[in-house]
């Protein structure tokens, strides 16, 4: 009797994945994936374009740089933004916008009453909305990048090594979590608030924020904890440096971008800053790839630990709350 | 705990902070039976049902469905109870059919089943044309069929229909009566029900229970709670010519023997309501002639489930000394 009760209360396939089949089929028929992958897309085919001019001048000179074909999604010409910084700008976008409406829209459509009286968990409505986010996102970021190693190829001419590969794969992966914070952010405050309209308009101030004051606010954060007078010392500057690089790290953009340049530039060996005497008589060769995913593991670890705690948090609030609106 | 209870519910009790949602329920629904849970909107009604499923979880006391605690083993009693809420909502771009489907995959029924028994479920509900189209283009009335196919796809033991009839033109509301009386009928399952539209529901309802304030004050068939109250106040309403003003009506009406009660009608002059001990009519029109008042009409309000039922909304707020 024991066993037949919890074959009962454990049914397959798990309720999360029918929520996120959903899911995913509504994501892949909305507008809101179309404009999305039309503005990722676009804007990143322009820039590598302009790019790989820039890398074929480059490339006469330094014949032999390491890891030539990563460098197009790294390096931009004059006046423009690289192809990472853009999407490392558009990222937290795409977070928000399959996540902004996850619980708030059932609510608003009434149907969350009718989905949580169905035979499965509650859980399973946050998991599998999660879940279905989160694959999207994947697939928009990978179609991205294979469009730009396309392009790459066909421009340059330059068949990506296996280091690169993997570069690149552990670049998507990475890029994936930073989307999850963003995700696991909005799918938090549509949980908390009950319309998507201020849920959505949260998430971008946050976003704003993060993204770009971020700099600002962690600059005069540092400057009140570790004042940099007139003519500072070593240890000062260093201390204040210290103090800007720590509180920057707060923010989940910070991360990212670190782990970004260290995972893409292989001559990079430290996210952090390093003094001379540390670098003193170091031969500049670039790191393998097992090397460049040592530095960049802290950063990775957290941007997935701030996914989990926004994830919790959303998680917590929606088993606490009632159904009703 | 008998075994022919359904739905049982004792000393149920939901606070929300200072406010007693529902205060120490007790109810029996037997299988097979029709139930009406009535009451005036935040009588405590949504939350009730909401314990019922196990979607939030009772403070004090306990509900028992079909033999189990929902707030115990939700999923089990989630798989074998339909629940329409009230409003129901579907997802507007799918069609009434995707939505159905939807449902099917979440109670894990076998496809080809699940098709069949969707087909079947819209045609019975009078929605086989409009099946395949989204149901953002549905009428209300609609939207409340496509609810009750909803929660009959997993074939329930128990369908649990909050408001069904609210919003529903009359001959919409005729038509969703007759399918849930039909429900219970053919298909032998308990149903609850919640209304605040006593008329609307008193004709398919095995028996009622009138909730208010929290409180189940009064259950049973429909016609033995109205015999209840048969030695109780009489309405009767007068209607006079409008000259009849400068008379004191009211006092006049007032001064004879077991008057409760004199209102007068502040949307339509000349209007006149009075709640006597007893029928009083030719007491009445003896009043009016002698004031030299002209009777337009004097007739004893018919005695209706909503009369019933504001009486004992009037006895429950004077218990409380309100």
């Amino acid at each position: 009797m024991a066993a037949e009760a919890g074959a009962l209360e454990r049914p397959r396939p798990a309720g999360w994945r029918i929520v996120a089949l959903k899911e995913l089929a509504d994501h892949l028929l909305s507008v809101r994936l179309v404009v999305l992958l039309f503005l990722v897309v676009v804007s990143a085919i322009g820039i590598v374009y302009s790019a790989t001019g820039e890398i074929r001048r480059v490339a006469e000179e330094a014949t032999g740089t390491p890891a030539l074909f990563i460098r197009f999604f790294t390096s931009a010409r004059e006046g423009l933004p690289s192809l990472l910084s853009i999407v490392g700008f558009l990222v937290p976008l795409l977070g928000i916008a399959f996540g902004f409406d996850a619980v708030s829209s059932e609510r608003a459509q009434g149907t969350l009453a009718r989905l949580v009286s169905q035979p499965i968990r509650r859980d399973d409505v946050v998991n599998g909305k999660f879940a279905a986010g989160l694959v999207v996102i994947a697939a928009v970021l990978l179609s991205l990048a294979l469009v730009v190693a396309g392009i790459g190829i066909l421009r340059l001419g330059i068949v990506p090594s296996a280091d690169e590969i993997g570069r690149l794969v552990a670049w998507w992966v990475l890029t994936v979590a930073y989307a999850g914070v963003w995700l696991g952010l909005a799918t938090l405050l549509s949980v908390v608030l009950r319309r998507a309209a201020t849920a959505a308009l949260v998430s971008i101030a946050a976003w704003l924020v993060l993204t770009l004051f971020s700099g600002l606010l962690v600059g005069l954060a540092a400057d009140a904890i570790a004042p940099l007078p007139d003519d500072p010392t070593v240890a000062e500057a260093v201390n204040h440096a210290r103090w800007e690089q720590w509180l920057g790290r707060i923010s989940p953009q910070t991360l990212y971008e670190e782990a970004t340049v260290v995972l893409l530039n292989p001559e990079v060996r430290s996210a952090g800053f390093l003094l001379p005497q540390q670098v003193d008589r170091a031969v500049p060769n670039p790191l393998p790839l097992d090397q460049s995913l040592l530095v960049v593991w802290p950063q990775a670890v957290s941007l997935v630990a701030l996914t989990i705690a926004c994830f919790a948090a959303a998680y917590v609030a929606f088993m606490r709350q009632e159904v009703r609106a | 705990m008998s075994v022919e209870a359904a739905v049982e519910a004792r000393g149920l009790t939901k606070r929300y902070g200072d406010t007693l949602a529902v205060d120490r329920l007790d109810l029996a629904i037997r299988a097979g039976e029709i139930f009406g849970l009535l009451g005036p909107n935040g009588a405590g009604k949504t939350t009730t049902i909401l314990m019922l499923l196990g979607l939030t979880e009772p403070t004090a006391g306990q509900a028992r469905v079909l033999g189990m605690d929902p707030a115990r083993r939700p999923l089990e009693v989630k798989r074998r109870v339909g629940y329409v809420p009230d409003d129901v909502g579907f997802y507007g771009p799918l069609t009434g059919r995707e939505n159905l489907r939807y449902t099917a995959r979440l109670n894990r029924l076998p496809p080809a089943e699940a098709e069949e028994r969707i087909g079947r479920l819209l045609a019975e509900v009078g929605l086989a044309e409009a099946a395949d189209r989204r149901v953002e283009t549905y009428s209300r009335g609609m939207r409340q069929r496509l609810g009750i196919a909803d929660a009959l796809v997993k074939e329930p033991e128990v369908a649990i229909l909050d408001e069904p009839t609210v919003g529903i033109d009359p001959e919409g509301v005729t038509d969703i009566l007759a399918l849930i009386r039909s429900l219970a009928r053919d298909r032998g399952a308990t149903v609850l029900l919640s209304s605040h539209l006593l008329h609307q529901v008193q004709s398919i309802c095995d028996r009622v229970g009138i909730f208010i304030g929290g409180r189940l004050i009064a259950v049973g068939p429909v016609h033995e709670l109205a015999e209840r109250f048969e030695a109780g106040p009489v309405t009767i309403e007068v209607g006079v010519a409008a000259d009849g003003e400068g008379v004191d009506l009211r006092q006049r009406l007032r001064d004879l023997g077991g008057v409760r009660e004199v209102v007068r009608d502040e949307r339509e002059p000349g209007r006149w309501r009075l709640v006597a001990d007893r029928d009083l009519r030719p007491a009445v029109a003896e009043t009016l002639v002698r004031a030299g008042v002209p009777v337009r009409y004097l007739h004893r309000r018919e005695e209706e489930l909503d009369e019933l039922y504001r009486r004992y909304h009037r006895k429950a707020v004077g218990d409380d000394g309100r």
